[in-house]
């Protein structure tokens, strides 16, 4: 029970210090979505249920200290065209962290594949539904506009499952998902 | 760390969170029905809000929009292309107020007010068999780790720094992240020694 908590609470953090740090680059020029990795982690290594409570957890704390990247709270983050991404990021976490909770294969192709699913697949599709909605375009529109991000959203799911396989190999006790 | 409160004083900040927080999200959702000259109306109300406050204020308030630019500056492109200007000057004008609105809320709310406020809404969650207190713990918690983690991430890209003539690079995840997870390891311990949850 603690541990949970403390896990869960710790990971939250995890996402919200990743939104301070200056820019770290993959590739040099390919900027990494910090933010998206740490929601992508707390679903690979934290698993389904916990992984979306922590990036609850870190939407309802951002609702009082603009701890979003680039100093956003919730309320704002939800009021401007990026709201549907902030509404995706639970889902995203919970499920790169199913994925890996049911794919029983080898940890970084599982968390590869839960990262892109959940942190590409489902964010996208609610981010670009929310941009849609806030800028009035179609949705293929809305589309092209989260297009750029791809190649970068990738590289980062690999990241994230890297960093996953990592953790598995040094701190087994650790990654609950496969607790 | 640093909340987006004002240092200037106005009426809003003495009012309770909670009538805050409701009178905002009424408005945004007025706010994303409204067209037209009802819109422009509205916007206005909540440009009227901020100036009545004085001029610091409103530039405060004007600073936090910031992170809409690059949609701002994209919507005048796209509009000016299909020359749509009014279309694409009522949906700038929607998220500029909107944001507006919410900003108003960080910008005259105290930490204390809006973790209390969060915790009250949260209570709920009594009856599902969740302990209320947990909720309280594990935002304070977050809020106590998150500069521990970043200056754990500061010692680690000095430490790159040292031995490294390339830039901080992706590489420093991992030990932020085995960081996050020991210290996790260690806290959900010391909690179990002082009775537990």
């Amino acid at each position: 029970m603690e541990r949970n908590l403390t896990h869960i609470a710790l990971f939250a953090a995890l996402i919200a210090a990743l939104g301070f740090l200056p820019k770290i680059d993959l590739v040099s020029g390919v900027p990494i979505t910090a933010q998206s990795l740490g929601v992508m982690l707390c679903g690979t290594v934290l698993g389904a249920r916990r992984g979306a409570l922590a990036v609850l957890l870190f939407l309802a704390v951002a609702l009082a200290v603009p701890v979003l990247a680039g100093f956003r709270t919730t309320l704002m983050a939800l009021n401007s065209p990026t709201a549907g991404y902030i509404i995706g990021f639970p889902l995203a976490a919970f499920t790169a962290g199913l994925v890996v909770e049911r794919l029983r294969i080898d940890i970084f192709p599982a968390a590869f594949l839960g990262a892109v699913l959940g942190g590409i697949g489902v964010l996208h599709v609610c981010g670009i539904l929310g941009m849609s909605v806030m800028l009035e375009k179609t949705l293929p529109e809305a589309a092209v506009l989260a297009l750029p991000f791809l190649a970068g959203d990738l590289l980062t799911a690999g990241l994230a499952a890297a960093v996953t396989r990592s953790i598995a190999r040094l701190r087994p006790a650790s990654v609950l998902s496969r607790a | 760390m640093l909340t987006q409160i004002s240092a200037i004083e106005t009426p809003l900040h003495h009012w309770p969170a909670g009538l805050k927080l409701g009178l905002m999200v009424a408005g945004s959702l007025a706010l994303f029905t409204l067209q037209g000259w009802a819109l422009a109306l509205a916007a206005t109300g909540v440009a009227a809000v901020y100036l009545s406050q004085g001029p610091r204020f409103s530039l405060e308030g004007l600073r936090l929009l910031r992170p809409l630019w690059p949609f701002l500056l994209l919507l005048a492109v796209w509009h000016l292309w299909l020359w749509q200007p009014l279309h694409g000057a009522q949906i700038a004008l929607r998220l500029i107020a909107a944001v507006g609105l919410a900003n108003l809320v960080a910008l005259t709310t105290r930490l204390e007010a809006m973790l209390a406020l969060i915790e009250r809404l949260l209570s709920p969650l009594r009856w599902l068999g969740l302990n209320p207190r947990l909720p309280a713990l594990a935002m304070a918690l977050l809020l106590r780790f998150v500069p521990v983690l970043l200056d754990k991430a500061g010692l680690l890209m000095q430490a790159w720094r040292a031995r490294s003539p390339r830039r901080v690079g992706a590489r420093i995840v991992l030990p932020l992240a085995l960081a996050a997870l020991d210290d996790a390891d260690h806290v959900a311990e010391a909690l179990r020694a002082r009775g537990g949850l």
